[in-house]
């Protein structure tokens, strides 16, 4: 069972149902699709309550605005584009509770540039190959094949009795991305088909990601690589990460929607928890490579799952929304870990509108005001 | 050449380059997909995806399954096993081709090249059971080897910018076929009305990796369009038989 539970007001760049991608068809030529950063589309379903690999929108540099149609839970995992819900600024990695009516938008990008949203229950759009994800060159899967736009109304599986809202644990979660990125490798496939010099390059080098950078891969403009008998190779796999180098020598990092098969030779590859990282990387961006053990770069991989596990295990977040009012004092809203609820004072303390969770404090001293709780409940701190 | 034993090379942290070789031919492509099929057949615990190329096999995993050495020790096995061929015979795929004209636009030229009438040229192309090095490109792509020698010809120096659906093309040694209507520098000598990929089919893409196909001259457009509106309606049926 699904019902009708988002509306796209304004669609954002490019905003597109992903889910962990469509494997099993790369021998017919299909790309893998998916999120591109894989880690936080996992986490925004397993903070909503989903199993990690259920549909969810993926927001790319500019966040579209969205209308929920019902009452749900949702959240936002991976780049920070500056969430609003009705107004009031919403935080990442951690569920929230949303009425039918609520309005999420998005107020531009501060840090990463791909946000994820999961729904409670996931998004139900038909599977294409085994996959909801979309791959926009060919037009299948996802939302009719496409980027979402304007009037689109997506639906939602309703979640099960079980369901749980999440958070993730303080301190635990990637973010902030920042502007440099340490992306660690495995040297190879093919660096034997690389000049020393050029590998030395790879790892001691900062290049820049270029603005030829999308779903299929990255451009990097840094020093040229050079190989020691031409570009070419005879054409075989292309896993993901692969750090393929055409004849002009600029590196490009194969993504999510790389090809199948491709006949560059490729220097080294990047480990699978820093593809995640690199999809959060903004071109402009500078990146820099050194290597690590496949053992270890496994174990990296191990450890994600683990704090997926532990998210899914943890203590719910309790739908205890309270209204707080504060005649023209500017404050904080904390919850109960001291966490902060807001990434700035609440300029409008009179917007009822605004609700934030358990207590409020102000420039770090607490104060003595009355708290109303919806519905018919009341606290005072 | 042929490596006598195959190269496991990692690539990345969740994924396995089993390398047979190093260049394009029938014999070393025929021994990547008999080692596809048998890795099929072993499910091999954590195997996510199996990419077979002209000459090497991916072998994507889920390392928070399964490790490297996992992965390796089980492929080692499989070499030992004796006659490593696979049980099943390949499949030979046939598809009606109209060639020349306007849907072929490059094939008289491949005929003057090659020194023969255009009738011969067809006659060459449509004779020989092409094995399906690897899929790429595009979903439903196929790289199709084996050539006669007569009929290679170098690429386009300038790619078109659209090609239609279906359309037949030689590059170098190999034959491919357009499944979608994109821009491409081989030089086009037909074109199919059958579609290679439909993702709303069971089996979206016509062809797999490994299987062979023999193009069956179509001899007038009225023909093209008559298989063509059946396979627009779903009742064409592609004729297969086993490859001898």
């Amino acid at each position: 069972m699904s019902q009708p539970s988002l509306e796209i007001v304004k669609p954002g760049l490019f905003t597109t149902v992903q889910d962990l991608g469509r494997p099993g068809y790369q021998r017919f030529g299909v790309p893998v699709s998916g999120a591109m950063d894989r880690f936080a589309l996992r986490a925004a379903n397993a903070l909503a309550g989903n199993d990690v690999g259920a549909a969810a929108l993926e927001m790319t540099v500019i966040g579209p605005s969205i209308t929920f149609l019902v009452d749900t839970w949702a959240a936002l995992a991976g780049g920070d584009l500056a969430p609003k819900l009705n107004g009031a600024p919403v935080k990442t990695w951690r569920a929230f509770r949303v009425s039918a009516g609520s309005q999420l938008t998005f107020h531009g990008m501060q840090d990463g540039m791909r946000a994820y949203l999961a729904i409670a229950g996931g998004i139900d759009v038909p599977k294409v190959m085994g996959s909801r994800s979309t791959y926009n060159p060919s037009g299948f899967g996802g939302f009719e094949g496409r980027a979402l736009a304007e009037g689109d109304v997506l639906a939602a599986f309703a979640p099960d009795s079980e369901y749980k809202a999440r958070f993730m644990p303080a301190d635990r979660a990637p973010s902030p991305y920042g502007d440099s990125h340490a992306l660690r490798v495995i040297l190879g496939p093919q660096h034997e088909a690389f000049t020393p010099k050029s590998t030395e390059s790879l790892l001691s080098s900062t290049f820049e990601i270029s603005l030829d950078s999308d779903r299929m891969g990255y451009v990097l403009d840094g020093p040229a690589l050079q190989h020691v008998a031409g570009a070419g190779v005879v054409s075989d796999g292309n896993p993901l990460g692969a750090i393929q180098v055409p004849g002009d020598g600029s590196p490009t990092i194969l993504l999510a929607d790389r090809g199948t098969t491709g006949g560059y030779a490729r220097i080294a590859t990047v480990i699978g928890v820093d593809v995640d990282r690199m999809a959060q990387a903004v071109p402009g961006n500078t990146v820099t490579f050194s290597t690590i053990d496949i053992a270890e770069a496994q174990e990296l991989l191990r450890e994600q799952v683990r704090l997926l596990e532990e998210i899914a295990a943890g203590p719910p977040v309790v739908d205890q929304r309270v209204a707080v009012t504060v005649d023209g004092v500017n404050f904080e809203a904390t919850d109960a870990d001291g966490e902060s609820l807001t990434r700035e004072p609440v300029a409008d303390p009179s917007n009822p509108g605004s609700s934030h969770q358990v207590t409020a404090t102000v420039s770090g001293v607490t104060y003595d005001f009355e708290v109303t709780i919806e519905p018919g409940d009341h606290q005072q701190t | 050449m042929i490596y006598d034993e195959p190269k496991l090379i990692p690539a990345g942290d969740q994924a396995l380059v089993v390398e047979l070789g190093d260049e394009i031919n029938t014999a070393l492509n025929r021994r990547v997909h008999d080692l596809t099929h048998l890795v099929e057949e072993q499910r091999i615990r954590g195997v996510v995806d199996l990419t077979p190329t002209y000459r090497s096999l991916l072998v994507q995993y889920d390392a928070t399954e399964t490790s490297l050495g996992e992965i390796s020790n089980a492929i080692h096995d499989l070499e030992d096993r004796p006659g490593t061929g696979s049980s099943e015979q390949p499949l030979v795929v046939h598809v009606p081709t109209l060639y020349g004209g306007e849907f072929g636009p490059d094939l008289e030229d491949i005929a003057e090249r090659a020194g023969v009438p255009v009738a011969e040229a067809i006659n060459i192309h449509s004779s020989e059971e092409y094995l399906v090095y690897m899929m790429g490109f595009t979903p439903g792509f196929p790289y199709l080897g084996g050539l006669d020698e007569r009929l290679v010809t170098p690429r386009l120096e300038t790619p078109r910018q659209e090609i239609p659906a279906g359309t037949v093309g030689i590059a170098e040694s190999q034959t491919g076929i357009y499944p979608v209507s994109s821009p491409g520098g081989w030089r086009l000598i037909g074109r199919t009305p059958l579609n290679l990929f439909d993702p709303s089919r069971e089996s979206p893409s016509l062809l797999s990796a490994g299987d062979y196909l023999r193009f069956v001259p179509i001899d007038s457009e009225e023909e093209f369009k008559t298989i063509q509106d059946s396979v627009a309606a779903g009742t064409y049926e592609t004729t297969m038989s086993v490859k001898q």
